[in-house]
């Protein structure tokens, strides 16, 4: 789960990690306060939305008068902003951030995550502040520091002071340095963070070192002993579909194609996914039913899918090891029913109570088209949606 | 004697009492796995199922020589319940349980090192199916019906897309000597390498298949120990030639991948290090026979 920036600044800042001076603001009439609250001359109007690379996409905004801050708040609150990393449909921008501007001397980057390869989390650092690291990764892999953290121990001193030496700062920063890396750590661990990213961490003029910007992802498996990081779930910032889907327990994931697809089990979704690209046609979402498809949760699962307007043709490819083909086909034909389904379906059932199973779907009486291989079911579905392109043109 | 279980391995069930402990206990027996009793806390002295419960997985271990262990245990409790199993000297732990939070398998994987290797737990999981070895033993929740015996090892992440694996080598005539579900999470307890590690030392085992999926570096690992020390060959397929990038981990993640994570870049790595791949889902089993065939 993903939050702001914002957020993500004050839960640093209870970690002992330096902020510059700001608040939040959801109006115009707010953002001018806030600006008015702040000393100084300068302002960072800053649009929140769960994406990186905002400033490219003129989310963020450095005002120097009042009625700049105020012009620059009018123009991003309530905008859609669409940057390289936010999708094509772009993140709607419903707050702005209200900040002191800072006079930069140099501009570092700072990471945690939790390394897969190694199962231990790793701090990543570089010099070279302000860029995105996956580029640096390409251009100049010398230039990013990994040091590992054993998980018994935790971040020590030395791994701290190890860091802030190879990002080149200077001596008269090394506590103030060695108190940040061991807060950002202390956050990541202490709140179940998969990723803690700072981009840039500043030396000020004033020889300070503070967080310009903050980006936090949280383990969804760890929420239930976190309340207070699952109360900051901005919803209007995830796909509506993935929204509607988690709110029933589903996993979806919208994609561009026009084939709708509901599979049980993330594995074989994905192989049902390949099988229709392969057989020249193209996925218009991800959905996982899981293990428990009762007759409820199928008809959700297919609202969902044929919410999506893309969809020409349906697959439904559920191989049953818990379940049972007969009351995934009772399920299937009984939302087939209530929807009135404008989209050619196919259904392939395998495993557990196959033949009862598609004995339900023949008997039903409804315009479903079977199948009993993975292939067959890809061929056919992709066969159906070329059909239903062809009458439409 | 297969390679992790066989009809005489001596089996508990960890969060027996509960309705899907229960009803996968059952399962169990009933395909002919030796389940001799189970462990909910507090419930120790009592019989669930015609079987002793045990408060405790050293009682199990002491009363009725527990060798493996399966663990439903919700997952705000699993990692304790899997380090509990570690430590009283359980030798194979396959967890069920989905939605154990990351940092908490970081512990218990910290938890297991501490063993010396030859003392240290075997652990496959969480989030997976489980392993079994057809017409002897089923640690896992599959449908057990659609697995044959036979010379193939199978290794991979995801349930459901195994048993599509199984079935398509079951319609082909071909058995498999061991299937082992290593989970879909982040961290896991064995890893494909760790599994076809096993394969290769099964006398059972001819052939070895491993089902992998996008993202992270444990597919081509599992390669490079193949072509370094593997006589066996392995037939491989990888999940995700349609996943749209950056979509599951988070941007940072990218940059510390030594080798590609997507599925192309994995089936090129893989080719490269004499894999044979299997190029579509549906070509599992086909690939499997042609390889056998060989022999």
């Amino acid at each position: 789960m993903n939050i702001h920036e914002y957020q993500a600044k004050e839960i640093l800042s209870e970690y002992g990690v330096k902020i510059a001076e700001g608040g939040i603001a959801y109006s115009v009439e707010e953002a001018v306060q806030r600006a008015r609250e702040i000393e100084g001359d300068v302002w960072v109007v800053k649009a929140q939305i769960h994406s990186g690379a905002r400033g490219k996409a003129g989310g963020i905004k450095v005002c120097k008068t009042h009625a700049e801050v105020q012009a620059a708040a009018e123009e991003l609150l309530g905008k859609v902003l669409v940057t390289h990393q936010s999708g094509s449909a772009g993140k709607l921008c419903s707050r702005v951030y209200i900040e002191a501007g800072t006079k930069i001397e140099k501009e570092i980057y700072l990471s945690f995550l939790i390394d897969r390869g190694t199962e231990r989390v790793i701090m990543v650092g570089s010099a070279q502040g302000g860029m995105e690291i996956e580029a640096l990764a390409q251009t100049d892999p010398d230039a990013i520091i990994k040091i590992y953290i054993e998980p018994a121990v935790g971040l020590q001193d030395f791994q701290a002071r190890k860091m802030a030496f190879a990002l080149g700062l200077d001596s008269s920063l090394l506590n103030h340095a060695v108190k940040t890396i061991k807060g950002c750590y202390r956050a990541l661990r202490d709140l179940d963070a998969n990723i803690l990213e700072i981009n840039p961490l500043v030396v000020t003029a004033n020889n300070e070192i503070i967080a310009l910007d903050a980006k936090m992802a949280f383990d969804e498996n760890a929420l239930f002993r976190r309340h207070k990081i699952a109360e900051l779930r901005d919803n209007s910032q995830v796909d509506s579909r993935e929204v509607a889907a988690a709110e029933v327990g589903l996993s979806y994931v919208g994609l561009d194609g026009d084939i709708g697809c509901m599979i049980n089990g993330a594995g074989l979704a994905m192989a049902t996914m390949d099988m229709i690209k392969l057989a020249g046609g193209e996925p218009a979402n991800f959905l996982d039913v899981g293990g428990g498809a009762s007759a409820e949760r199928t008809e959700k699962a297919f609202r969902l899918v044929l919410a999506d307007k893309n969809v020409k043709a349906m697959l439904v490819n559920i191989f049953a090891g818990i379940n049972r083909c007969d009351w995934i086909a009772e399920g299937v034909v009984h939302a087939v029913r209530n929807i009135g389904m404008q989209v050619p379906l196919v259904v392939r059932l395998s495993g557990t109570n196959v033949e009862e199973g598609r004995k339900i779907i023949a008997d039903s009486g409804m315009k479903i088209i079977t199948a009993d291989t993975l292939a067959e079911a890809a061929e056919k579905v992709v066969a159906a949606r070329n059909q239903v392109v062809a009458q439409e043109g | 004697m297969t390679i992790l279980i066989n009809e005489k391995t001596r089996i508990i069930v960890q969060g027996f009492t509960g309705k899907i402990g229960t009803f996968h206990a059952q399962e169990m027996i009933e395909y002919g796995s030796n389940v001799v009793g189970g462990v909910t806390p507090g419930k120790g002295g009592q019989k669930h199922l015609g079987l002793p419960v045990f408060n405790t997985v050293k009682e199990a271990v002491r009363q009725v020589g527990a060798e493996a262990s399966i663990v439903f245990v919700p997952p705000a409790f699993a990692a304790d319940s899997i380090m509990e199993a570690a430590d009283a000297g359980i030798r194979y732990c396959v967890a069920i349980t989905d939605g154990i939070p990351t940092q908490d398998m970081m512990t218990v994987k910290n938890f297991l090192r501490r063993f010396p290797k030859e003392e240290r737990m075997m652990l496959t999981g969480p989030n997976c199916a489980g392993t079994i070895s057809p017409e002897r033993a089923m640690l896992g929740i599959m449908p057990g019906h659609i697995y044959v015996r036979g010379n193939v090892g199978v290794v991979g992440r995801s349930g459901t897309l195994g048993y599509e694996a199984a079935d398509q080598m079951r319609l082909l005539g071909i058995g498999i000597s061991t299937s082992v579900g290593i989970g879909g999470d982040p961290i896991i307890g064995s890893s494909h390498r760790d599994v076809l590690e096993k394969l290769e030392q099964d006398p059972e085992t001819k052939v070895a298949l491993m089902i992998g999926e996008i993202g992270g570096p444990m597919e081509v690992d599992a390669g490079i120990f193949f072509k370094e020390n593997m006589t066996k060959p392995l037939v491989a397929y990888i999940a995700g030639l349609t996943a749209p990038e950056g979509r599951r981990m988070g941007h940072a993640g990218a940059i510390i991948a030594t080798a590609g994570e997507s599925a192309a870049e994995k089936v090129a790595i893989l080719k490269d290090l004499g894999v044979i791949i299997s190029p579509t889902p549906s070509l599992m089993g086909q690939t499997v026979a042609e390889v056998l065939a060989k022999m």
